[in-house]
Order: structure tokens, then C-alpha cells, then sequence
């Protein structure tokens, strides 16, 4: 198998999957620009046309509610939000209209959407480029929400989304697009709603969002040369929820954290602390502890943003404090810092 | 031009369906009070020739979106009384279980595409609806309806802005009776010509005042020809009086925010009165008129009658077609 990176992995799930239906086509703003949203549409327009690849006005609720229309007609639309800030501009269209348009006509209109969103961070993004929303949008029945963290799932998971007929929202970390893994050229048929065991381990089970596995699975590599065994698990799908991958891994390890990409209040921290508490009570060593964004809008300037994305160090701390170890030595470790690579503006 | 007989022949047609909506409407009235029809009722009545006149001039394949103010749509689309009076009992033998009501009709069989209750936000729905039969290239045409109140929502003018970039199949059609609930344009509008400001665009725009359910066909009949030949979305400004409060089915004059006389003014031309009166001027006998209503009458009866004393679905039908 070949290594591409995530944003490759997007795009070749969108090209293989246009190839293969006609009915589906990708549109949003500055889709068939010349940055195609950060090569994630590169080449569409040049092979599938104007028709099938195009940008838009600036109008994400009408345009969002254009999908719907274009989706109960016949076709497969991709939505492309630069930014799922920006996609709160189609909030009515997401909870008023394309969740209950199924429902609303007794199953006779499917709504086989998917909706691409970028979530921003670091150089400057701040409090209105910078959000997730991922529990909002999974709070309301009739939407699946997917947030792949590898290559193989981004390109596996937007295929599904694809050929989904339900409408899914899928939200992408912007730190993520360069990512290189290994993905297959050809993707199984497969269905949305499978997690991930991203390392496997039996002292505790770490459950992480998007960007959040990264930092986890480096709390995993480091704790591992101490002797301790981290399970990672990236639900992928954040709905439907792979409960059971979850609570398996609790019921084994006795532990769970949650590392969640958003703020912690009434998140989604809280919806699998409660779901763990529920289905693995007997088992659970300790309370299920929740890790995300400090409880503020995201600051601008470094050294504020440093404090206000929780990382590695936090949850090596918060795995120590559940299992009762010293303070691991961290001095020699290099912590991966993606300014090296992502040098903005967006 | 058209024949005498073929003239009498569309009348009738208008009438029949204009009778129909008025019928069903009126049962409505009659019974509401009874508390089984549990769902807000915005009624059409007033506004009939618009929906009739319209339908009538699209073609049965031909998509039409909504507001919760749709049953003389619905009916004028559809023409089924059952599946109406059956959601409006929320009965199992309505199609969509009574799980929509009287705001949210739906039946994409007969091309009615959905209703909404935000207001304004089926316009983009049916845009992207337009697109996709562009894309099929299968001739069909879509049109929306919303009120006047629509027209302050951003949502319609991003939908009109992209339906004119995109050379959409859709008619936009604006049902204005002056009112957003109880406040008029005048209170919520920064500019006084909606058609002036809409014609800017790269549409076909036309406005009308008139309660005649066949000038409405007419002047939509034209307006589509227009569209196909400029390949232009078309935008169609309708004036009408809602005989009724804004929600419910009792008049609410006494409220004292509009003026009974200007109703009085409007109900002299009442479309479903003035319509009859002209199939009397083209020589339609008052007998044959009177046979067709009953018959109208009748079927009504049965459809309110069927739906009154249908059963309620299985309550596991609640977790049903959320996700497919
Ligand atoms: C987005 C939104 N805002 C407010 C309401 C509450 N509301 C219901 S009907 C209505 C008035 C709409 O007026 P108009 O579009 O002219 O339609 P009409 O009732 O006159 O047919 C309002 C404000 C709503 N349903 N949706
Ligand atoms: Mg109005």
C-alpha cells in the first residue's frame, strides 16, 4: 500500500466516487478556486466539469438548503465549508430542514448529502475560525456526523458519506491535511459508525476526537517506555457511536479519559462520560475524566492558544493522577509541534 | 386564441378545484372546534386563486414547494382529499401518519415537495430541487411559494441571487397579503416596491392583484413561456386578502390591526364566488354548477368522514424514517 496524505485521501475518495456516479458533484465557496480548499478538490473541475465542481455565492444557508433540494431530487451532493464556523450560518437548513426532511415526508425523500467542514487552529484562527460543534450537530436526531483522524479513515469515511442516503456532516482538522498513512486505492464497501482502535493497550482506554488522537497517541508512545499501556480509540463516527468498541475497552482497562476536540461543558466529553458510567458502572476504577478546551472563546495570540488547547502533557498528567504514578520525566521527549509544519494563514 | 368551449371547459377546471379548497376549508372551520384536529391551522382562504391558478399552469410532473400555509396548495397540487383530511386528523391512513399536520404537507408522488414552518427556508430547497432537473435536463419546472414576510429573511434573496447566477427552472411565487402575522410591509420594509428591487435581478419578474383564478393562469402560462425562452428564473408578486386570523380559523377584526372594510373590498370579488359567476356568464348552466358542487361536496364529506374515523398509527411508527 501506498502513503498519501489525508487531504489526498479526500480528494481521491471524491474523484473515485464522481467517477463512479454521475449524480454526485461537490460545490461551496471557493471549492473550484485555484487552492480548491487546500488541494482537498484539486483536479475535479478539470475532470468532471463545471457542473459537477463549482464555487458559490457567499450564502451558506441557502446554499446548504440547495443541497437538500438537489439531494431529495436525484443527486449526491458535497457541501464544502472552508471552516465549520462558517457552516453555523446554515444551522436552520442543518436542524430545521435537512435532519427531518426524511421524517417530514414518511421516508419518501432521502437526503443522500454530505457536508465537509474544516476545523482551523493555530496562526491566528481564533474564537470564529477555530470551532468543532461536532456534539450540536450530532445533539440533533436525523444528521450523522463523521470527524475521520487518518488518512485511511478520511478517504474510507467519505466514501461511505458518499454513498451514504442519509445526510452527513463530516469534519475534518485543518492540522490533519498533511498527514501522510498508508490508504488503500481501493475502498471495501462500508457503512458509517465503526471507531478505531488507534493503539491498543490494558492500563486505560483513551477516547479522542479528530486532532486530540494525535496528542494521545503521543501521551501512549511516551507512557509506554514507562510501562504503561494506553489504548487509543478514535470513534471516527461520532454518530452513530461505536458504543460498543468503547465500552469493551473500558470493561477491559477500568479507566477512561476522554479527550474530546471542543470544550468540555455539555460536550461530548459528557455524552460518552454518561454512556461509559452507564454500561461499564461495575467495572469503572475511576470516574470517567474529560479533557477539551479551556472554557472560553479560543485566544489569538500564542501563548494564550497554548494554554487553551489541551495536549500530550495533559493527558500523560490526567493518566497519571487515575492510575496513581510518579510524574513521568519528560525532559528529552519532543513534542510535536505543528508550527513547524503549518505556517497559516489558514 | 382559445374556443369558447375550451374556455368554459379550463373554467370549470378552476372552479372545481377553487370549490374543492373552499370545501375542505369550510369543514375545516365547521369542525376545528371539536379539539381532534390537533394542529395549527393557517388557512388558505382568500388566497385560492393563486395556488389554482398556478398548479393549473404547471403540468402534473412539475415540483412545487410550500409554507405551513399550503392547503389550497396542497389540494390544488394534489388533489387529494383523503391524505389531506387524514394528516389533518394525524391518522394512519394518511401518508405521512400525522407526523407532518396542517403546517407540514408533504407528497412528492403528486410533485408537492415539502412544507416548511420557518419561514423562508424551502426557498433554497427548492432551488437546489430546480437544479437537479436542470441537470436532467427533464424539463421540469419547480415553483415556490411563500408570503410576503419571506422576503425579509436573507435566505430569499441568497436563493433568488443563486437561482439568477445558475439560470435556475423556478418560479418564485411571492403570496402577499400585506401581513407577516399581525405587522404590515409597512412596518417591516426599508424599501416600498418587492417586484422593483427583485427585477434588478436576471429574473422575470411580474406582480398582479386580482382574485381571478384564470388571469392567475394566464399571466403564469406566459411567464413560463417567457422563462423557457430567456432561460430565466421568473418571480410572480400576488396579491391577496387572508379572510382569516393568522392562525386559526376565526375571523379577528375586532383586533383593530387591519380594517374590515378593506376586507369587505376584496370579498366582493371572493375567487371562489367570481369564478362561479363567470362560468355563468360563458353560459354554464346554474344547474350543471350546482350538480358539481355537490359532487365536490359530497366527496369532501367522505374524505373528512373516512379521516374522522380512521385509527391512529402504531406508536412504534414514532422511531420510523429518521434515518434510512
Ligand atoms: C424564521 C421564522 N421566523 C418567525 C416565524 C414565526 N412566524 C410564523 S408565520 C410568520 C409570518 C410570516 O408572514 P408571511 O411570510 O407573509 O406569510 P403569511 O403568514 O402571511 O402567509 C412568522 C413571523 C417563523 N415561523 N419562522
Ligand atoms: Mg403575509
Amino acid at each position: 500500500m501506498r502513503n498519501i496524505s489525508y487531504c489526498e485521501a479526500l480528494n481521491e475518495a471524491m474523484a473515485q466516487e464522481m467517477q463512479a456516479d454521475p449524480d454526485v458533484f461537490v460545490y461551496g465557496i471557493d471549492v473550484a478556486d485555484h487552492k480548491r480548499v487546500f488541494g482537498s478538490t484539486k483536479g475535479l473541475l478539470e475532470k468532471f466539469g463545471p457542473d459537477r465542481c463549482f464555487s458559490t455565492p457567499l450564502s451558506e444557508d441557502a446554499m446548504t438548503g440547495f443541497g437538500l433540494g438537489a439531494a431529495i431530487n436525484g443527486l449526491r451532493p458535497i457541501h464544502v465549508h472552508m471552516r465549520v464556523d462558517f457552516m453555523l450560518l446554515a444551522m436552520n437548513q442543518l436542524a430545521n430542514m435537512i435532519s427531518s426532511y426524511r421524517y417530514m415526508s414518511a421516508g419518501r425523500l432521502e437526503v443522500p448529502m454530505v457536508i465537509r467542514a474544516v476545523i482551523g487552529r493555530g496562526w491566528g484562527q481564533a474564537f470564529q475560525h477555530s470551532k468543532t460543534m461536532h456534539c450540536c450537530f450530532a445533539h440533533i436526531p436525523g444528521l450523522k456526523v463523521v470527524m475521520p483522524t487518518t488518512p485511511r479513515d478520511a478517504k474510507e469515511t467519505l466514501v461511505a458519506a458518499i454513498r451514504d442516503d442519509n445526510p452527513v456532516i463530516s469534519i475534518e482538522h485543518r492540522w490533519l491535511y498533511d498527514v501522510e498513512d498508508e490508504v488503500p486505492e481501493e475502498v471495501e464497501p462500508t457503512f458509517l459508525g465503526h471507531g478505531r482502535v488507534l493503539k491498543q493497550g490494558c492500563d486505560i482506554t483513551v477516547v479522542a476526537t479528530s486532532w486530540m488522537n494525535i496528542e494521545a497517541l503521543k501521551a501512549a508512545e511516551i507512557l509506554a517506555k514507562h510501562g504503561v499501556s494506553v489504548e487509543v480509540i478514535d470513534p471516527v463516527s461520532i454518530c452513530p457511536l461505536d458504543e460498543e468498541l468503547i465500552t469493551d475497552s473500558v470493561t477491559k482497562t477500568g479507566h477512561c479519559i476522554v479527550a474530546d476536540n471542543d470544550w468540555v461543558y455539555a460536550g461530548f466529553g459528557a455524552e460518552l462520560a454518561a454512556i461509559v458510567s452507564e454500561k461499564c458502572f461495575g467495572t469503572l476504577k475511576s470516574p470517567v475524566a474529560r479533557i477539551g478546551f479551556a472554557q472560553t472563546p479560543c485566544p489569538t495570540v500564542r501563548h494564550l492558544e497554548q494554554e487553551f488547547y489541551p495536549n500530550a502533557i495533559d493527558i500523560i498528567e490526567t493518566i497519571e493522577q487515575k492510575l496513581d504514578l510518579e510524574e513521568t520525566d519528560l525532559s528529552g521527549e519532543d513534542f510535536y509541534s505543528y508550527e513547524n509544519k503549518f505556517k497559516g494563514p489558514f | 386564441m382559445k374556443t369558447n368551449d375550451t374556455r368554459t371547459e379550463l373554467n370549470l377546471e378552476l372552479y372545481r378545484m377553487l370549490y374543492l379548497i373552499r370545501t375542505c376549508e369550510e369543514t375545516i372551520v365547521e369542525h376545528y372546534f371539536e379539539d381532534e384536529m390537533k394542529t395549527p391551522m393557517h388557512m388558505s382562504m382568500g388566497a385560492e386563486a393563486i395556488s389554482v391558478g398556478i398548479c393549473q399552469a404547471l403540468r402534473p410532473e412539475d415540483h412545487v414547494f410550500g409554507t405551513y400555509r399550503s392547503h389550497a396548495l396542497f389540494l390544488a397540487k394534489t388533489g387529494d382529499t383523503d391524505d389531506f383530511f387524514a394528516e389533518m386528523y394525524g391518522k394512519d391512513t394518511s401518508s405521512l401518519k400525522g407526523k407532518g399536520g396542517s403546517m407540514h404537507l408533504c407528497s412528492p408522488d403528486h410533485g408537492f415537495m415539502g412544507a416548511s414552518a420557518i419561514v423562508a427556508s424551502a426557498i433554497p430547497v427548492a432551488a437546489g430541487c430546480a437544479f437537479a432537473n436542470k441537470r436532467a435536463n427533464n424539463g421540469k419546472l419547480v415553483a415556490v411559494f411563500f408570503g410576503d414576510g419571506a422576503a425579509d429573511e436573507g435566505c430569499f434573496w441568497e436563493s433568488l441571487n443563486a437561482a439568477c447566477l445558475m439560470k435556475l427552472p423556478i418560479l418564485f411565487v411571492c403570496e402577499d397579503n400585506g401581513l407577516a402575522v399581525h405587522t404590515p410591509k409597512s412596518c417591516r420594509r426599508g424599501y416600498s416596491s418587492l417586484v422593483d428591487v427583485v427585477s434588478k435581478f436576471n429574473c422575470i419578474a411580474h406582480e398582479h392583484k386580482t382574485t381571478d383564478a384564470e388571469a392567475i393562469y394566464e399571466l403564469t402560462s406566459e411567464l413560463i413561456e417567457t422563462m423557457k425562452n430567456e432561460q430565466k428564473p421568473g418571480f410572480l408578486r400576488l396579491e391577496y386578502c387572508r379572510y382569516l386570523e393568522h392562525v386559526g380559523v376565526q375571523q379577528d377584526f375586532e383586533a383593530g390591526y387591519r380594517s374590515v372594510e378593506e376586507f369587505e373590498q376584496w370579498y366582493k370579488f371572493d375567487p371562489v364566488a367570481l369564478q362561479r359567476k363567470k362560468l355563468q356568464n360563458l353560459g354554464y348552466q346554474t344547474d350543471n354548477i350546482k350538480r358539481l358542487e355537490t359532487e365536490i361536496e359530497e366527496g369532501v364529506s367522505r374524505s373528512f368522514s373516512k379521516a374522522k374515523n380512521a385509527s391512529f398509527c402504531e406508536v412504534s411508527e414514532l422511531y420510523k424514517e429518521v434515518l434510512v
